[in-house]
């Protein structure tokens, strides 16, 4: 049971993780406005657009997994923090009519308006979902009493605090985190317009410079968070699943589980060996790759840390005992028995994903190919 | 209490009207992802260039559909947490797997392979491009399949158990979820009627495009595959309607009372064709239920039970304690409402001394409170309701929506027959006259109107239980105010209606657009 417990987690982060790399297409979708005519900005929105539905469909298939293998999670977070996720999800729903409808004839609100749907999508989608992990990390307010479905007048086993959400996302710590998320999904998009679009230098030395000062202010912001996590307090369980306060647990995770901070570690520095080769060398266009992967491998190490070493991956900072552990949280053993079966079709997933990717992506996009595509966003 | 039943209500609106929309979207999805896979596989065998010009106007009307069923369905899945939190613990063991397969099998799969059907043309070769297009409608009916599993298990608990420790149910059994025959007839009945709401869709703008005359041969083409796709789908959809009624006679007998306004009933029973429902009546006040009722004598047993002197039970019989046991045959005196509802009662004190017990280590007692569990657990949600009354659907909704539902299927049977049959003939015939296209283009609202009305029937019918006989919805929701969710209820509604205005309106000027060239000579952009 345990292992499979451990698994899931671990399946649970690499989703997260790739969503985080994802985000790049929101990241893109902030970069819109400031392009130097419309053809550059028709350009970035239609190589983000052979993108967007990979991330929307990580996304529900995120929540989707979560809600199989850990239902308890699914029960107290998203009907406790009620806002956030709302204004996660009314950004989502507009991302995804705005790049099918913003060129079109008849469209009722014109190009600028769901330009700014994306851009608020963009600003929106990376930083509230940064402030989820956030409140993984450094807890949030609520009780989970599952006698209460016995109650006829007040059946909810999970109570959260009054303000549903709008605490979480006005709390520093998790504004970080969100912050974080928003300059490194900025960073990637820049990267992935030099590998995706071909429009000339001048296009690409503007994305060359915006990479550069996005991943500068990445890289301080990351700092500070990294500085702030490994000094927080976590929440730990013994072997009786007693939940309590443990100072430094997430320093002492890293040490505990020295291979995942190794993976972080390779992580950090392939996103900034990405960073920096573009930096030195004009003509590189590969950056994406580099930070790509190391994004993945950095934040699934981070999110595999904030579950493994008996540690509590959404503390309740009211009632310690309430909080959720991938043992107290979790499905049955059966089921997910049945879900591991279904995971062993993931790897044809990603094959078929990756072929995909690489038809559609070369040769780069450029304005003539644009100008003749039949269904141009 | 007064605030519980504020918020159960508010949700109740929310996750309706989040439903209501999404189905406007998803059936044309699964209908038109079919027809434009048979116009390109033609397009691929006979490298005509006019079935490329064909494919590609209904591909882009599927591109616009599409991106208002994936944006109104992802709300669909989170609501299950944001507002349905109790629900998504107590049976998220057993509907959270279906979701996440749905995801890995089946989203991934539409959402890769559209973005080829669209962008692919000139990147990737003719043979790949047709392999995708097929894909993103396998890809729809797996999503239709997997969500229809979660819906159909909702309707008819199978293959748990219930576990006191954790308060929750566990899943025991993956095939008798997946396999159930309610969902197996579900899938069939809801894909099939997208086959027809496509269809409608495709002949009723081809009419319109006969109408405006530039390009009769394109829309006599088309008409020609979603003819035979629509006859096809109506038949069949009919077929597994039939096998609908027979599941729902045999799960959920006081649905299949509801929708028939049958209170009190009779071997031989008769199906109500035409009539309208007391809404003062309750039962037992021994009121008229239908006024003006003509029935089809014996046709409700035949319907049900595909056996003309069979027992049907109304919802009094039901209260009292008629049931419909696996095999579809009453049984008299079963446990009647009112015993259920103790029952109910029973199971949870059990439930809470198994609590006391567990947190004092006590084992034996333990044991005891399990036995009374188990012994009472199978009516677990009757225990919420306050009177036998509670556990009766709407009649009035459900009796409506049946008749709709089953109305407009008989006229889209005889249209498909004409469609089909005329566009097969090379001769003058019945496309070419004005009035017939404009009953071709009127009928899309009546399919669409057809298709909700299905979902109204299954969902309404089924109230007042989440999950049938164990969770009601009083008990199923979030602890949020319910100034919350009318709040975001009323963002939904003025988000949707924006994006249902505009997506009607692009769909239309495209149409417009293409109808005043010729397609086939268009120079191609
Ligand atoms: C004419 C004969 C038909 C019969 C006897 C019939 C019967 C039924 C029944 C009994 C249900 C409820 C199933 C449940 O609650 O589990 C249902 C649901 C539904 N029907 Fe029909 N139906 C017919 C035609 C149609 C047509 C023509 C369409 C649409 C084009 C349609 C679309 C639906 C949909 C979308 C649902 C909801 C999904 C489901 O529960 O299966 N039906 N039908």
């Amino acid at each position: 049971m345990e292992a499979l417990q451990s698994y899931w987690w671990f399946l649970i982060s690499l989703l997260g993780a790739l969503l985080v790399f994802l985000l790049f297409v929101q990241g893109g979708q902030t970069m819109l406005f400031c392009s130097h005519s419309s053809m550059t900005r028709n350009l970035k929105v239609n190589s983000l657009g052979r993108k967007w539905e990979l991330t929307y469909t990580t996304l529900v298939v995120f929540g989707g997994a979560f809600f199989a293998s850990f239902p308890l999670f699914y029960s107290t977070c998203f009907g406790g923090a009620y806002w956030l996720w709302m204004l996660i999800l009314l950004s989502f729903i507009l991302q995804a009519v705005s790049y099918e409808f913003r060129r079109k004839p008849g469209n009722l609100l014109g190009t600028r308006v769901y330009d700014a749907f994306l851009f608020f999508n963009g600003c929106a989608g990376c930083i509230l979902l940064g402030v989820a992990v956030g409140m993984m990390i450094f807890g949030a307010d609520f009780t989970v009493t599952k006698g209460n479905i016995l109650d006829g007048g007040q059946p909810v086993i999970s109570v959260w605090n009054p303000s549903h959400g709008l605490e979480a996302i006005f709390n520093w710590r998790n504004l970080l985190v969100g912050f974080t998320v928003l300059f490194l999904a900025r960073t990637n998009a820049a990267l992935y317009f030099i590998n995706s679009i071909e429009e000339g230098t001048a296009f690409r030395a503007r994305q060359r410079r915006a990479a550069l000062v996005n991943g500068a202010v990445f890289v301080v912001l990351f700092l500070a968070l990294v500085a702030v996590i490994f000094t927080s307090d976590g929440y730990g369980y013994d072997a009786d699943g007693v939940i309590s306060e443990v100072p430094y647990k997430y320093a002492d995770n890293l040490m505990s589980l020295w291979w995942l901070g190794f993976i972080f570690v390779v992580g950090v520095v392939m996103v900034l060996y990405g960073l920096g080769k573009t930096a030195v060398r004009r003509v590189y266009n590969h950056g994406i790759v580099w930070t790509g992967a190391g994004t993945v491998l950095a934040i699934l190490a981070l999110m595999c840390l904030l579950g493994y070493n008996d540690t509590a991956f959404l503390p309740s900072v009211t009632d310690p005992q309430s909080s959720l552990t991938i043992r107290n949280s979790s499905s049955s053993y059966f089921t997910l028995k049945v879900m591991t079966w279904v995971s062993v079709l993931s790897p044809i997933v990603i094959a078929y994903i990756a072929v995909v990717w690489r038809k559609l992506s070369k040769p780069p996009l450029t304005p003539t190919e644009l100008e003749h595509e039949h269904d141009a966003y | 209490m007064d605030e519980l039943i504020n918020v159960v209500d508010w949700s109740r609106w929310q996750f309706a009207l989040t439903a209501i929309v999404h189905w406007l979207f998803v059936p044309l999805t699964i209908g038109l992802s079919l027809i434009i896979g048979i116009m390109e596989t033609v397009y691929y065998r006979t490298r005509n260039e006019k079935w490329l010009r064909i494919t590609k106007f209904w591909m882009t009307l599927f591109g616009i559909n599409f991106a208002c069923g994936v944006a109104t369905g992802l709300i669909l899945e989170f609501e299950f947490g944001t507002n349905w939190s109790n629900y998504s613990w107590f049976v998220g063991d057993i509907f959270g797997a279906p979701l996440a397969i749905e995801g890995i099998v089946a989203f991934f799969l539409e959402s890769t392979f559209i973005a080829v059907m669209f962008f692919g043309w000139k990147r990737v070769s003719p043979r790949f491009h047709l392999a995708a297009t097929w894909l993103t409608a396998i890809g729809v009916a797996l999503s239709a399949l997997w969500i229809l599993v979660a819906n159909a298990w909702m309707q008819y608990p199978a293959g748990m158990e219930f576990d006191p420790e954790q308060m929750r149910n566990v899943m025991v059994s993956f095939k008798d979820v997946v396999l159930s025959p309610v969902a197996v007839n579900k899938f069939f009945h809801t894909v099939l009627s997208g086959w027809v709401l496509g269809s409608v869709f495709v002949v009723g703008v081809s009419c319109w495009l006969l109408i405006k005359r530039n390009n009769r041969d394109f829309a006599l083409r088309s008409i020609k595959v979603a003819g035979a796709v629509g006859l096809a789908g109506i038949v069949l959809t009919m077929w597994t309607g039939d096998g609908s009624a027979v599941e729902v006679s045999k799960y959920q007998p006081m649905k299949l009372a509801a929708m028939e306004g049958l209170y009190s009933g009779s071997e031989g029973q008769g199906l109500v064709a035409f009539g309208f429902v007391n809404t003062d009546k309750r039962p037992f006040d021994g009121q008229k239920a239908i006024h003006a009722e003509v029935s089809i004598p014996k046709g409700l047993s035949i319907l049900a039970r595909h056996d003309a002197d069979a027992f049907v039970p109304g919802i009094e019989d039901l209260i009292r304690g008629y049931a419909v046991n696996e095999s579809g045959d009453t049984v008299y005196k079963d446990v009647s409402y009112a015993r259920r509802i103790e029952m109910g009662k029973t199971a949870r004190q059990a439930l809470r001394d198994y609590d006391a017990a567990m947190k004092r280590g006590d084992a034996a007692a333990m044991a005891s409170a399990k036995r009374i569990i188990d012994d009472n657990f199978r009516y677990f949600g009757y225990g919420y309701l306050n009177a036998p009354e509670d556990a009766v659907p709407p009649v009035a909704v459900s009796f409506y929506s049946f008749r709709v539902m089953v109305m407009a299927g008989g006229y889209l049977l005889l249209f498909f027959i004409v469609v089909a049959w005329a566009s097969w003939r090379r001769k003058v015939n019945l496309l070419q006259n004005r009035w017939f296209c404009i009953l071709g283009l009127l009928t899309i609202p009546v399919v669409w109107i057809c298709s909700e009305a299905g979902w109204v029937l299954a969902e309404v019918g089924r109230q007042p239980w989440t999950i049938e006989g164990l969770l009601p919805v009083n008990a199923a929701v979030s602890a949020i105010s319910s100034g919350s969710v009318q709040t975001t209820f009323w963002l939904f509604v003025a988000l949707f209606t924006v994006l249902l205005v505009a997506e009607v309106s692009i769909m239309v000027r495209h149409i417009r657009r293409k109808a005043e060239t010729d397609m086939f000579y268009e120079p191609e952009k």
